[in-house]
Parts: C-alpha cells; sequence; structure tokens
C-alpha cells in the first residue's frame, strides 16, 4: 500500500511499511540524510522534523502517521546558500561541535520560534530539553535562538516605527 | 613541575611503540612536511599541484587542505585549517578542506600512527603542519619571483595571492612553475608578531555544513546496492553462539541473509528498519554461552574491589619521601574512599561502518578516530592487500575515545564479504550501551596528612580497578600489525599487558592525576587491577576523569580539618606546579569576588592534564534533594591559543560531559549484563540543566597543550566541594547523590 505525504514542498509516495518510522523512510527511501537516528525512543530529539509545522520526533512515528501530512526536514529549512536566520545564527555563535544532533537542535528551535516569537531564557530551556547534545552546546544553542528572537523582535518594532 | 602531566599520551605512544606497531609498516618514508612527490592517496584534484600529501593547488587557485586528523567535533578541521593557513597566507574560510585516507603521510606525530586522540592534536601538529605550509608559501614566491622577473625580496603574500607592489596575483598561477622548483625543507615561519589568523576569532570551517544537514557522518554514507545488517550480539560481553534458527528471521519483509558472524547473527535487508525488526524477531532465538562475567553484578564489583583495597598489596609507583615520617608529622590525618562508575561514551551517532568489497578492492566509510587501524582490520580479516583499500574518513558525530575501537568495522566488513553486498553497519542505542566499551570503574582510598604549617606532609593513594590497555590493545592489534603477525601474537601480546599490569608495573593511564599535582614530599601510590571481563577503554580524560574527583575531594577535606581556605591550601601545596597555581589564583580571587543568591555555594577545584592546566568554580544549589548547577567559571592555561573560541567550546563542552558523569553517569552490572539501554536510563544532561560557563584562558608563549578532554577533570570535584560547602554532606561517590 503507498503512503504519500508532502517531503519539504514536494508529494512523494512510498511502499515502505506502514510502521516504518518516518526518519527511516526519509533517509533510507528519500535519501535525506541530514535528520539523524540518535536513540530510536523519543529521547534525544536528534530526528526532529516538523508535521505540519509541529516539532515531532521521528524515531517513533510510523509513516502512516504522516499520510497527506507536510513533513519539513532540515533540508527543507534552509541550504548552505540560502540559510534560515537560525541556521546563519548557529554559525555565528559557533554552535556545533560534532554536529550530529544540530539538524534536531535547529527543527525543534524553529518550531519553538513558530509558535513563540519571543521566548524567555527559561521557555528556550524548556523547549529544547527534549535535544540532547552529547558535545555539550547548549550555552551557544541557547544564545543563538535568543539572538534570533531579538533581531526579529528588533525587526518587527522598527517595521512597526516605519509605517 | 613534574613530568606527570604528559603520562597519559607517553603511555599511549609506549604501549604502540612497545608493541611493535612503529615497525609494522605503517610508517614509513613520507614525511609529514612533505619532500619529493609523496603518494596522494585520495581524491587529487584534476590538474592540481600537490606538493606535499598535506597541500594542493590548482591553476584556478583552490587550495586544498588534507586534514590528517579526524573531526570529532573538536574543532580539529579548523585548528588543523588554522595552521596551515596563517603559513600559507590564505584566509581559512577559503580553505578547501578534506579528510585524508589512511596512509602514513597522516600519522600522528605523537603516536607514529594515524590516530585522534589524547589531545594531541594541535600541539603535535603545530609545528610540524605550520612547517609544511610556509615551505609551499616560500616555492610558491620563488616561482613567481621567476616568472614575474621580479626579485623575491619585493613580493609578499596575503589572502591566497601574491602581492607586487599594487599588482595582486593568485598562488595559482604560479604552480606550474613552483612545481618544478624544489620544496625548501625549513622555510622561515612567522614569529607570534605577525600572526594573522592563529589566535583570533572566525566562524568554524564546518559549522554551515553542520547547521544544513549537509556534514556527511559514516551514518549518512548511501552506495548503489547498498543493504542493511543489524547484528544480534551476546547479552554478556565475551558470549559466544551457540546456536541460532535463522528461520526466524529469514521469512521476515526483505530479509535477504540472516548469518553468523564473529560477533553474534547477522541480520541483512535492503531498508535498515526491516533489518532492524527481523533481527528484534531473532534475538530471543538466539542460544549463547556464556562467560563468568555473567556471575558478576555490580555489588560483587563494588566488594571484590573493597576486598582487594583492605586485603591485597598493590603495585607501587611514583613514591617520593618518607611516609610514615609524613603521617608522624601530621596535625589532622584524613582518609577516604572515592568510587566512580562504568560509564559508555554514548556519542550521538552510533557506531557504524559501510563496506563494499568488488574486485578484490575494498571500501570503508566510516568516522574513525584510526582510519589506518581501519584499514589494517579490514585487511586482515579480508586477506586484501592494504593498497586496495581505501578509507574514507567523514565526520564523527561524537567520539570521546569510543571509535578507535572499530569492532563494527570488522563486523561490515565479515558480512560484506560473505553476502557479496555492500554493507551498511548500524549499531542502535542499545547496541552502544549494553555492547560497547567502557570506562572502567575505580575505587580509590587516599589516605593525606596535613602539617601545622598547612603543608600536605604524607599523601597514600591507592587505585583498585580494571586497566584500558589489555581490551584497548585486543581490538586494535589486529589493525596495526603486519598480516604476518597471526592471533596467537595478538592473544600472546595482549596476555603480556595484563600480565605485566597486574602484578608488574601500574598501567598508567590508571592511576594518572591521583598525586602528580601538588608538592606531596612525602607520598606512596599502589594499585591492584580488579578485572571483571567487561571490556574497557579510553573515554575522555581517560583516569582523569576519575582522579581527579577524588584529589580534589580530599585536598578540599584536608582544608576543611586544617581550617584553612581550600585556595589558599592548594597554592601552598603547589609550588612545584606554578602553571597549575596560577589559574588555581585567578580561579581563587575571582570565587572570592563573586556573590551568590541565597542558598547558593560555591565549590573550586584544579587539576592537570595533558600538558594544560585547568581550575574551575561552581556555583550550585541543592533543592528538594536536587543539585542544580548554575554557573561554572573556567580558567584555562593551555599554552599558545590557535582558536580562543574553539579552546572556550572545548572547555564548556568537557564541562557539559563532565557534569553529565557528575550527576547522572552510572552504568550498573546484573548477571554480567549492562542494566542501563537508552538515554531514559543513561541520562545525558539536558539544556536545562546545563549551566551558563564563563572560560578564561591565560595569555601564554607556552607551546600550544590539550584542549578536548582537560576542561572535564575538575567540574566533577568542583561540584562535590560546592555541595560540601551549601550541605555539609561530603560526597564521595560518582554520581553524585545526596543521602
Amino acid at each position: 500500500m503507498m503512503i504519500e505525504f508532502t517531503l519539504n514542498g514536494q508529494k512523494v509516495q512510498t511502499d515502505d511499511a506502514p510502521d516504518t518510522p518516518v526518519l527511516w523512510a526519509v533517509r533510507d527511501t528519500f535519501k535525506l540524510k541530514g535528520s539523524k537516528y540518535g536513540c530510536g525512543a523519543g529521547l534525544c530529539g536528534a530526528c526532529t522534523m516538523h508535521v505540519n509545522g509541529q516539532a515531532v520526533r521521528t524515531c517513533v512515528l510510523p509513516v502512516s502517521a504522516v499520510a497527506g501530512k507536510a513533513v519539513t526536514t532540515i533540508e527543507g529549512l534552509g541550504t548552505p546558500e540560502d540559510l534560515h536566520p537560525l541556521q546563519a545564527a548557529w554559525r555565528d555563535h559557533n554552535v556545533p561541535q560534532c554536529g550530529y544532533c544540530q539538524s534536531g537542535q535547529i527543527m525543534s528551535a524553529a518550531a519553538l520560534l513558530a509558535a513563540n516569537p519571543s521566548p524567555s531564557a527559561t521557555e528556550v530551556e524548556q523547549a529544547m530539553a527534549g535535544n540532547i547534545c552529547r558535545c555539550g552546546c547548549y550555552p551557544r544553542i541557547k544564545a543563538a535562538i535568543l539572538s534570533v528572537a531579538e533581531s526579529r523582535a528588533l525587526a518587527a518594532k522598527l517595521a512597526t516605527e516605519v509605517s | 613541575m613534574s613530568d606527570q602531566p604528559m603520562s597519559v599520551n607517553l603511555s599511549r605512544r609506549r604501549f604502540l611503540r612497545s608493541s611493535g606497531v612503529v615497525g609494522g609498516g605503517l610508517v614509513v618514508g613520507v614525511s609529514l612536511t612533505g619532500c619529493g612527490t609523496p603518494e596522494i592517496p585520495f581524491y587529487p584534484l584534476e590538474g592540481a599541484w600537490s606538493p606535499n600529501a598535506l597541500i594542493q593547488v590548482t591553476a584556478d587557485n583552490l587550495v586544498r587542505f588534507y586534514c590528517p586528523r579526524d573531526e570529532m567535533g573538536q574543532g580539529v578541521t579548523t585548528g588543523l585549517g588554522t595552521l596551515v593557513a596563517e603559513e600559507l597566507d590564505v584566509a581559512p574560510g577559503a580553505l578547501d578542506v578534506a579528510f585524508a585516507g589512511a596512509h602514513p603521510a597522516y600519522n600522528n606525530p605523537d603516536f607514529g600512527a594515524q590516530a585522534t586522540g589524547g589531545s594531541t592534536s594541535i600541539k603535535a601538529h603545530y609545528l610540524p603542519l605550520r612547517q609544511a605550509a610556509a615551505n609551499v608559501r616560500a616555492v610558491i614566491l620563488d616561482a613567481a619571483a621567476a616568472e614575474l622577473g621580479l626579485p623575491r625580496a619585493d613580493l609578499r603574500s596575503a589572502d591566497g595571492h601574491v602581492l607586487a607592489g599594487d599588482e595582486r596575483y593568485p598562488y595559482g598561477r604560479f604552480v606550474a612553475a613552483a612545481a618544478a622548483l624544489k620544496l625548501p625543507d625549513e622555510a622561515p615561519m612567522k614569529a607570534a608578531s605577525e600572526f594573522r589568523y592563529i589566535g583570533k576569532d572566525f566562524p568554524r570551517l564546518d559549522a554551515v555544513a553542520k547547521a544544513t544537514g549537509t556534514a556527511e557522518y559514516g551514518i549518512d554514507v548511501d552506495v548503489p546496492g547498498m543493504h542493511h545488517a543489524v547484528v544480534v550480539r551476546p547479552p554478556v560481553a565475551g558470549g559466544v553462539l551457540k546456536a541460532f534458527d535463522a528461520q526466524v528471521a529469514a521469512g521476515e519483509p526483505g530479509v535477504t541473509h540472516v548469518l553468523e558472524v564473529a560477533s553474534g547473527v547477522a541480520v541483512v535487508a535492503p531498508k535498515y528498519w526491516q533489518a532492524r525488526q527481523a533481527a528484534a524477531k531473532l534475538a530471543p532465538a538466539i542460544r549463547w554461552e556464556l562467560p563468568e562475567l555473567a556471575t558478576i553484578s555490580t555489588a560483587q564489583v563494588k566488594a571484590d574491589y573493597a576486598a582487594a583495597m583492605d586485603n591485597t598489596a598493590g603495585d607501587v609507583d611514583g613514591d617520593q619521601g618518607d611516609l610514615n615520617a609524613g603521617f608522624d608529622n601530621a596535625a589532622h590525618t584524613l582518609e577516604g574512599d572515592y568510587w566512580a562508575p562504568y560509564l559508555a561514551h554514548a556519542p550521538m551517532e552510533p557506531m557504524n561502518a559501510v563496506v563494499r568489497i568488488e574486485n578484490g578492492e575494498v571500501d570503508v566509510w566510516s568516522g574513525t578516530q584510526g582510519p589506518g587501524i581501519a584499514q589494517g582490520l579490514v585487511a586482515r580479516y579480508t586477506g586484501i592487500d592494504k593498497e586496495n583499500i581505501r578509507v574514507h574518513n567523514s565526520y564523527l558525530g561524537g567520539a570521546f575515545g569510543r571509535r578507535a575501537t572499530l569492532t563494527h568495522v570488522i563486523e561490515a566488513t565479515q558480512i560484506a564479504q560473505e553476502t557479496g553486498k555492500p554493507i551498511h553497519l548500524l549499531w542502535s542505542r542499545e547496541d552502544d550501551i549494553k555492547s560497547g566499551i567502557y570506562r572502567p570503574a575505580s575505587l580509590m582510598r587516599l589516605r593525606a596528612g596535613i602539617d601545622e604549617s598547612g603543608q600536605i606532609s604524607a599523601w597514600q593513594a591507592k587505585r583498585v580497578g580494571g586497566n584500558i590497555l589489555p581490551d584497548t590493545l585486543r581490538n586494535m592489534l589486529p589493525g596495526v600489525l603486519p598480516a604476518g603477525f597471526g592471533d596467537s601474537v595478538i592473544d600472546w601480546m595482549v596476555g603480556m599487558a595484563d600480565g605485566a599490569f597486574d602484578g608488574w608495573v601500574i598501567e598508567p593511564t590508571s592511576i594518572e592525576g591521583l598525586f602528580e599535582d601538588y608538592d606531596f614530599p612525602n607520598r606512596e601510590v599502589q594499585h591492584v587491577t580488579v578485572n571483571h571481563g567487561l571490556p574497557l577503554t579510553f573515554w575522555r580524560s581517560v583516569g582523569h576523569s576519575f582522579t581527579a574527583f577524588a584529589k580534589e575531594s580530599m585536598v578540599d577535606e584536608l582544608a576543611q580539618v586544617a581550617g584553612t581556605d581550600p585556595v589558599a591550601l592548594r597554592l601552598q601545596n603547589s609550588r612545584n606546579n606554578p602553571r597549575l597555581a596560577a589559574v588555581t589564583r585567578i580561579a581563587g580571587e575571582r570565587m572570592r569576588q563573586m556573590t551568590v543568591p541565597q542558598g547558593h555555594a560555591l565549590g573550586l577545584a584544579a587539576h592537570t592534564s595533558f600538558g594544560s592546566y585547568v581550575a574551575e568554580v561552581a556555583e550550585v544549589s541543592v533543592e528538594n534533594g536536587t543539585i542544580r548547577v548554575h554557573n561554572v567559571l573556567c580558567v584555562v592555561d593551555c599554552g599558545q591559543v590557535v582558536n580562543p573560541d574553539v579552546v572556550k567550546a572545548q572547555m564548556e563542552g568537557a564541562i557539559m560531559y563532565g557534569l553529565t558523569a557528575a550527576l547522572h553517569g552510572n552504568l550498573d552490572l546484573a548477571d554480567g549484563t549492562i542494566a542501563q539501554s537508552n538515554f531514559h536510563d543513561y541520562p545525558i544532561l539536558r539544556m536545562n540543566e546545563a549551566p551558563a560557563v564563563e572560560v578564561v584562558m591565560l595569555d601564554s608563549a607556552e607551546a600550544p597543550s590539550g584542549v578536548g578532554e582537560p576542561g572535564l577533570p575538575p567540574i566533577a570535584p568542583a561540584v562535590a566541594n560546592a555541595v560540601f560547602a551549601a550541605t555539609g554532606q561530603r560526597l564521595r561517590s560518582l554520581p553524585l547523590k545526596l543521602a
């Protein structure tokens, strides 16, 4: 049975077994390798993607559950030539060390800012507590997220003043 | 200062040398600084000039740097790239950095083998790599002078260009001419005052790739026709396969092969999830013969260690002075037993490897701390010559010592050979926690005396636990010894190491850090090897990861009993370790100026490791029995700093890694099986628990020393000392748990 969904804006379909986690369908079938396997149990967040805009742990989400839905991966967020503001902040704050968890971190952060454009430091910590970084980049991840929130707030303020 | 800070590096070197690695055909001919035309084993750029194994320049002015060390997050591509950029006069961001394949030209000068670890990369390459780049730049200027017909002295270089007055010529314009010239051996290098990139901040060279999901790790490799493999391993390390029913898995969707391999049973399918599901069904249908370890649980380990501590005279090392006189002169004497458990490294990327064997040639893709070891292992297990084995390194999703043991490469090789398919092998997180190779557990007893003047007059240290070198050798030797050395030779060598470190000499990593830092005019160091058979290896900061906890806790306890300031006590007793005293003094002064909220308390610890000196202050509170670390100050002297922000990041990261161990890290043995399995019961520090970290780097003209590991050892004792200050409870067991 084919399962259809939207992957980074493209309609796709797969005959993977319905219980195949979205992570493995995306990696093995659609060959997008940016989303990572870390625990297979929804504990570390390395596999985080957006499903209809929500950050979801895709290592425990069956592909049947995204039928008809929109899945966005790190590849759909930005590219080296066209960085998402969070990705630019990651570069500017020298966030990554080994880098393996960072796709998941950024996807969680993007979902956070979409839902809460100006989170407090505590709200960032709470929202990001599901994403493990073994290298311990947490202070930089937090600073990078807050810097994007602040620059967006500033831009919004300027836009209001101009209009 | 004594020779002790380098002990781990020396010990690793010593074991490599003594076990014949250097004579094993790995270290031949090609100088790291480049001479003649060494073979470039990987990805030569079309038409590029290759002055040495490390640098290529094209006519289009693309400058490629083959990074000889492995990027596991420590920023080595940026760090070594900075050294090349500095002496070559190319902007670091303009370098095209590629990973080197397996070749002796890329050996680590500290090890004489192609391995990354021991916080050696900047230290070992600081001069050789700069020299190699300076030589290339010199010959480009020679070529430019000849081609432009200008005096060499009138030419300068910057940003990948030769500058002649107002004219700028890309290096690429001169590569054809340069190729005909002889490379100098020792072109002048820059003075520190001329540094343009060393000591300055700029983005990590891999930051964008890692922020966009485009950085390729071993797990991401995907080659045509590739099948995925999952291996079911014995529940207890050292278990041997007795019988299994292949039919249980063979009929599952996608499954193409079910086969016995050296480490267990492999299930192969076109997709990972298929192999994984079928392997889960198969696992209960496998019978194993289990070793003696299957009778051992944590309580037994602790009881055996305690009995050895009390009853077994240890091997002796590092003694000086007269211990009895030291205790006789003591105004106060203290004794404490300190415990540190087994730990897994748990890098975020679990072990994996892709192996393709076709027409007598092998391609191996795996992020490892030893591409040369991987090549040697594949050669041994396939019988194929190394010349026909290409090892493709990639980014490592964390390593921390774990990726120097490459049994997963052997597994993938065997499966690829027997199935005839390119194989992608992946360990699950459960495999990583339960079937891995571990930081040893340790019981340490410290007995110390302090005299009326505040001098620590007696220091008696004894450690009980397993040693890491025998297991590490067992896994590494097959990859580094020539094929002519059979398994019996390897067994003999491992046995020699086992025996030597149990009853003859102390393995340095088992006691490093327990006694060297302070003056200790009268001291004795003992070690008793008690090994239950759980495989052991290097874990970030190795012996220092547990010895610093014991040593720095005891020093604080001595200050408490003597009624003196713990910082002053450290300074008084580190006259022979001035660089440690310096970071301690600065951290102590900052600590005195700190004001903390009601209920918070401060603790300090200092430690020397990998040639670097680190003092840390932790601000801690205890709320409802839970220890929270709010702020950490880290003062580090690591000699000349190459990339300040990378050093800062490594200190931050080592503190977080050390805090996971200090607050959460514990593995238990239950009938020989690791009781924990994933991040729910082997928790890793999360952002809501992470302290703010301030790093102070000392300005130093000393040679660069280690950075990846030295930030870790002081954090656990700094927190323990702060917990004591907050609660009056002295915690001597890791992880720290309040009664």
